[in-house]
């Protein structure tokens, strides 16, 4: 929809362009939420895109990708290692289709911190290092698992933005397995989850049934009773995330269920 | 400004820094480029840049800068049809057309991958009208049409054309120049008194050119819902009214240069409010000491319904002799329409060659004739000195019987002397306009040892919310046609239709008859479960036959006959069409199949007065002209118009030009609803068109001539003389269509999750006109009741809102939710409606969601008796049953 707000868009060509920050600035990644909902704070969109960021790039350290790669482009980057098989699917578990996947990123499903974002179950599946760079120019790190903290919020300071991810080479090796719930087919996630299995033995992502992304770590790969349990006491009921795409005693119980499933999958 | 090279042609216009590329190119004049919900969600505004399909109302504008964009006005090349619109019109793969270009651009931007899971890439296009069969057809390569003519083809709609390539018009399509928008400040309390509105920050905006709140307008109360007797609503509604009835109601209007100021002066109104207590539940506002939203309403009663027939005093005294008794209640939720075009309408004045203004209204409405009238008497003028119409609506399913938008533009350029346009946002559409009933009905039944019903009692409970549009009618036709169909020696019938402070309900397809038909029908099987009888045999036993008496709870006469009767066939056809279905593999978890059926009678047209006029004018070069007043949405009354009067003439359709939706095409017609489409303008146009027949004929024997309608053209023309014929139907005497549901599902016990393994529709609809928009017709009624049964819910939250008003809240079918639907036809006659035809638009909702609920009670070994049969609510309710089962 129109922004009726929106007085200026700024198109830095480099990160060094970025304009000083200012009240009522937006970071605007493909715009596929900022568009959707009227912004009335909003008065000057950052236009991510301008950057020209590389959308994915190997470094020593393992696959850097950029905020602003589109889901479509990490779709289709091509299977260079195990982990990678979860990119596509993960992609295609976002709520929009293949048009939305043409222009919305990475970032901006991260930086939403919906419960159902699918780059967030992703990015903590994959032990994801997000860079951030303040609106000084100074940059940090942060894990994915620690980014998003709540329903809608994220560890990201006033004019913050979310640059790239680095996935690890550790993670990239690493054996994954999705599972989504929803209440229609190719619907909402009601639970997402990825379990990954590799040297440091059995990890799970638990999104979308809780309020943020939840991440257990096991030495080895557990049974898969010996999951559930773990997942169940995990999705406390504070933690969980009452919505209207399933009520949330539903969504623990799919969660529950998946988390058993991924364990037997990663077990053959 | 920027730049594109938009469908080939490089174009630099002007565009605001917020501004979405859905505007602009509308801004370009692409009409195509629809706006459904405006937030990415319904597809309707696709288009592609640089060939890759993206959703144009979340694209910034400047990012389409330098790109190649192409939108449905550029996909025909050379003005020929590209494949796959022409493919969408043999697969009849569209009714209202509004989801169109963005279906047909979105299938364009497919790959490999999309193709390969088409119902996937899909999840992001909403087809209200359909039920994507037709479109998954299109894929396929399938057609649906075909080349014969007359009565029995599959003719193509005659804006077949039109709407696959863009160019058929709704209500905000090419706009008149200097156009005002308006917008609406909404009240966020339930309940509230306006005390004070301080205009001052408003009017300081530039380019605020009129603002209307109650202090401004006439006090006239009348009704939004729309009925040929405008007393048959309640007249509870002002124009703007200062006591606040509902979160939503409208406060103000400003109007604008722009949209974005109007917007912004809204927000810039102060408005203070004394917030009173406000009645959210329905079962407590008949309470003793519950505040009366209305003076008229004692008890906040907007309708009410009571009547029984038969020996007994009680039901209780029937049910106390019955072998087999049962007594349950049964909750309907509130749902949207979700018409893809939101209530929408521009005004304008025109002069006459004497001077004299005349008001012309373009708006999204199936009542254009009614709405005249209203505005008529609202506006103290002359009907003649109001022109209102509709080139095509997107969609209404009964929401667009309804005034809407149209006082506030006819009230603001009388006031401006400019066009001026109301646009719903989807939210609006969501929190201003109206929803299906909320009902509680409570089914008593006792049955004998064979199955034979004693006694049948039903009380209901509707929520007509704070205004009673549509509330008599819709509680006395759901308390109709539900309690008919079954013969029964003893009825019982007490309904009451109330007022809260939540939003207005209004007409939604079925009218009342979805939500009791879903109680009748569950109670039912419930009955065959506890008596032993098979529910096809239980219905056979007990259901209506021709020479039954058709009572409802009162013997009053009627006008309503049996034209024909398919019931019996519709049963056979659909039970063995269920044996035959396959069941594929269910893998693994813990599966189980149901089977569920239910039936449905429905009246062919409304009660209580609907009338038609049409009128066939042979023209010169041998065409025909034909005019007629009911509105086209996607429910093909136009298609089967033309095919009557083709056939009854002996013309090709193609030679048909058609004036619809008009008030100044001919003298009246109450509107596009009830189902009237086929059964009464029908008629109205197959009585004209042999009006016409009789003045060529008479012609011809006259100037020894033959049949052929060029030579006869050409004469009457070289005489000075026009030909033509009149036709009028007062929509009685009246019938009754039928349809069967079945379904077999799957439901998953762990899970709660359920699959269609098969869906089948029979229906008695009399001669089929036209087969391809017959089965479209049920096909859709299909899609959304399966909505209506297991998905979609309008929420209110504590303070009376609307909690889900957007598509990503409230889940619209998309193609992946659906299963195919298989359509069958009783073969009947019917005496009453045009060349033995009846009516089929809104009667296949109405079986549905018994079917679904009957099916999953048997597969989840539970009954689901409220709405939507959501998974995460079976799930819940399997839990509870093993729950008490273990205690």
């Amino acid at each position: 929809m129109d922004l009726h707000g929106v007085r200026e868009i700024v198109r830095p060509r480099s990160v060094e362009a970025l304009p000083a920050w200012q009240p009522g600035d937006v970071m605007l990644g493909g715009g596929t939420y900022l568009f959707s909902e009227p912004q009335p704070a909003a008065r000057r969109l950052i236009d991510l895109a301008a950057l020209g960021l590389s959308p994915a790039r190997r470094e020593p350290a393992g696959l850097r990708i950029a905020a602003t790669c589109r889901l479509a482009e990490l779709a289709s980057l091509e299977v260079a290692s195990p982990a990678m098989s979860l990119f596509a699917p993960a992609v295609h578990c976002l709520w929009g289709s293949f048009k939305v996947h043409n222009v919305a990123t990475v970032g901006g499903n991260l930086c939403l911190a919906l419960p159902a974002g699918p780059m967030s179950a992703l990015m903590v599946a994959l032990d994801g290092l997000l860079c951030l760079r303040g609106p000084g120019g100074a940059l940090r790190d942060l894990p994915a698992r620690d980014f998003i903290v709540d329903f809608l919020t994220t560890r990201l300071h006033p004019g913050e933005m979310l640059e790239s991810i680095l996935v690890p080479n550790a993670a990239l090796a690493r054996q994954g397995v999705l599972r989504q719930a929803s209440l229609t087919r190719y619907g909402r996630s009601a639970a997402l989850l990825i379990g990954t299995i590799g040297d440091g033995g059995f990890s799970l992502t638990i999104t979308a049934a809780s309020k943020r992304p939840l991440r257990l770590d096991f030495g080895t790969l557990p049974s898969a009773e010996q999951v559930r349990h773990a997942a169940a006491d995990a999705l406390s009921p504070d933690i969980l995330h009452d919505d209207i795409h399933g009520a949330p005693a539903w969504k623990r119980d799919r969660a529950i269920a998946l988390a058993g499933e991924i364990a037997e999958a990663l077990r053959t | 400004m920027i730049s594109i090279v938009l469908n080939g042609r490089a174009v630099t216009a002007p565009a605001t820094p917020g501004q979405c590329l859905r505007t602009f190119l509308r801004a370009q004049g692409c009409n195509g480029v629809k706006r459904g919900c405006d937030a990415g969600d319904c597809g309707a505004c696709t288009v592609l840049v640089d060939g890759a399909a993206v959703q144009s109302c979340v694209m910034p504008a400047f990012r389409a800068e330098g790109h190649a964009v192409t939108t449905i006005e550029g996909l025909a090349e050379g003005g020929e049809l590209c494949p796959l619109q022409q493919q969408f019109i043999d697969s009849g793969a569209f009714q209202c057309g509004y989801c169109t270009p963005g279906m047909i651009l979105t299938i364009a931007g497919f790959d490999a991958v999309q193709a390969a899971d088409p119902a996937r890439a899909l999840k992001s296009n909403i087809c209200r009208c359909t039920g994507y069969a037709p479109i998954a057809d299109a894929l396929d390569g399938i057609a649906r049409c075909d080349d014969r003519v007359g009565i029995g083809a599959s003719t193509p709609p005659p804006a077949a054309c039109g709407v696959v390539s863009g160019t058929v018009r709704y209500a905000m399509d090419a706009p008149p120049d200097g156009l005002l928008h308006a917008r609406l400040r909404r009240s966020p309390h339930a309940s509230a008194r306006i005390l004070h509105i301080d205009r001052a920050a408003a009017l300081a905006i530039d380019g605020v050119r009129l603002i209307l709140t109650h202090e401004d307008v006439p006090h006239f109360p009348y009704s939004t819902g729309r009925h040929e007797n405008f007393r048959d609503d309640p007249e509870d509604t002002l124009i703007f009214d200062p006591l606040i009835r509902f979160a939503g109601q409208r406060v103000a209007a400003v109007i604008a240069d722009t949209a974005a100021i109007a917007e912004a002066a809204c927000a810039a109104l102060d408005i203070t409010y004394e917030v009173l207590p406000a009645l959210l539940d329905p079962t407590a506002v008949q309470d003793e000491g519950a505040p009366q939203l209305h003076a008229h309403a004692p008890r906040n009663v907007a309708a009410r319904v009571q009547g029984q027939v038969g020996p007994h005093a009680t039901i209780d005294e029937v049910l106390a002799g019955a072998a087999h008794v049962v007594d349950r209640t049964y909750t309907t939720q509130r749902l949207h329409h979700a018409s893809l075009e939101t209530h929408a309408g521009i005004a304008w004045l025109e002069r006459d060659a004497a001077g004299e203004d005349s008001l012309v209204i373009r708006s999204s409405t199936q009542v254009p004739f009614l709405t005249r009238d209203t505005l008529a008497r609202m506006l103290q003028m002359p009907r003649e000195r109001i022109r209102v119409f509709c080139d095509r609506v997107g969609g209404g399913f009964g929401g667009k019987q309804e005034l809407i938008v149209e006082d506030i533009i006819a009230l603001a350029t009388l006031r401006l002397g400019r066009p001026v346009a109301l646009e719903y946002t989807r939210e609006e559409a969501f929190t201003g306009a109206s929803t299906r009933h909320p009902m509680q009905i409570r089914v008593r039944m006792g049955a004998d040892a064979q199955g034979r019903l004693l006694g049948l009692a039903m009380d209901v409970l509707a929520e007509t919310g704070a205004y009673g549009n549509h509330a008599p009618g819709v509680l006395h036709h759901g308390c109709n046609e539900s309690m008919i169909v079954y013969n029964c020696p003893s009825k019982f019938v007490d309904g009451v239709s109330v007022y809260a402070n939540t939003p207005p309900s209004g007409a939604f397809r079925g009218y009342g008859l979805s939500q009791t038909i879903f109680a009748v029908e569950s109670a039912m099987d419930e009955l065959a479960i506890a008596s032993g009888i098979d529910p096809w045999r239980l219905r056979e036993i007990n259901m209506i036959r021709p020479g039954d008496p058709m009572i409802s709870h009162h013997d009053t006469p009627h006008d309503v006959t049996f034209g024909s009767y398919g019931l019996d066939q519709c049963l056979v056809l659909a039970r063995d069409a269920l044996d035959r279905a396959q069941t594929p593999e269910l893998g693994d978890g813990d599966w189980h199949l149901g089977d569920g059926m239910a039936i449905a009678l429905i009246d062919t047209a409304p009660p209580r007065g609907h009338y038609a006029h049409a009128a066939v004018t042979l023209r010169e070069d041998g065409g025909v002209d034909l005019d007629v007043g009911t509105a086209e949405f996607g429910n093909g009354s136009v298609t089967t118009h033309v095919q009557l009067v083709a056939t009854t003439l002996g013309i090709e359709p193609t030679r048909i030009r058609v004036r619809h939706g008009d008030t100044e095409a001919v003298a009246h017609d109450t509107g596009a609803y009830g189902s009237a489409g086929i059964v009464i303008a029908g008629l109205a146009c197959h009585r004209a068109a042999l009006a016409l027949k009789a003045e060529m004929e008479a012609f011809a024997a006259d100037h020894q001539l033959g049949t052929d309608p060029g030579a006869i053209a050409a004469r009457a023309a070289s005489r000075g003389r026009t030909l033509s014929g009149s036709g009028y139907s007062d929509g009685s005497p009246r019938s009754v269509a039928f349809n069967v549901q079945a379904f077999r599902v799957a439901v998953n016990r762990d899970s709660g999750e359920w699959r269609i393994v098969a869906s089948i529709q029979a229906a008695d609809a009399g001669v089929v006109l036209n087969p391809m928009q017959c089965r479209g017709q049920i096909e859709g009624g299909v899609a959304q009741a399966i909505g209506g049964a297991l998905m979609e819910e309008v929420r209110i939250d504590g303070a009376g809102r609307i909690a889900n008003p957007s598509f990503r809240s409230y889940h619209v079918p998309r193609m992946a939710d659906l299963p195919r639907t298989e359509v069958l036809f009783a073969d009947t006659y019917d005496t009453t409606g045009p060349l033995g035809a009846k009516s089929m638009s809104e009667s296949p909702f109405n079986p549905v969601a018994p079917a679904l609920a009957n099916a999953i009670a048997r597969a989840a070994g539970v009954r689901p008796r409220s709405l939507p049969m959501r998974a995460d609510r079976i799930w819940a309710a399997i839990r509870e049953q093993s729950g008490e089962m273990s205690r």
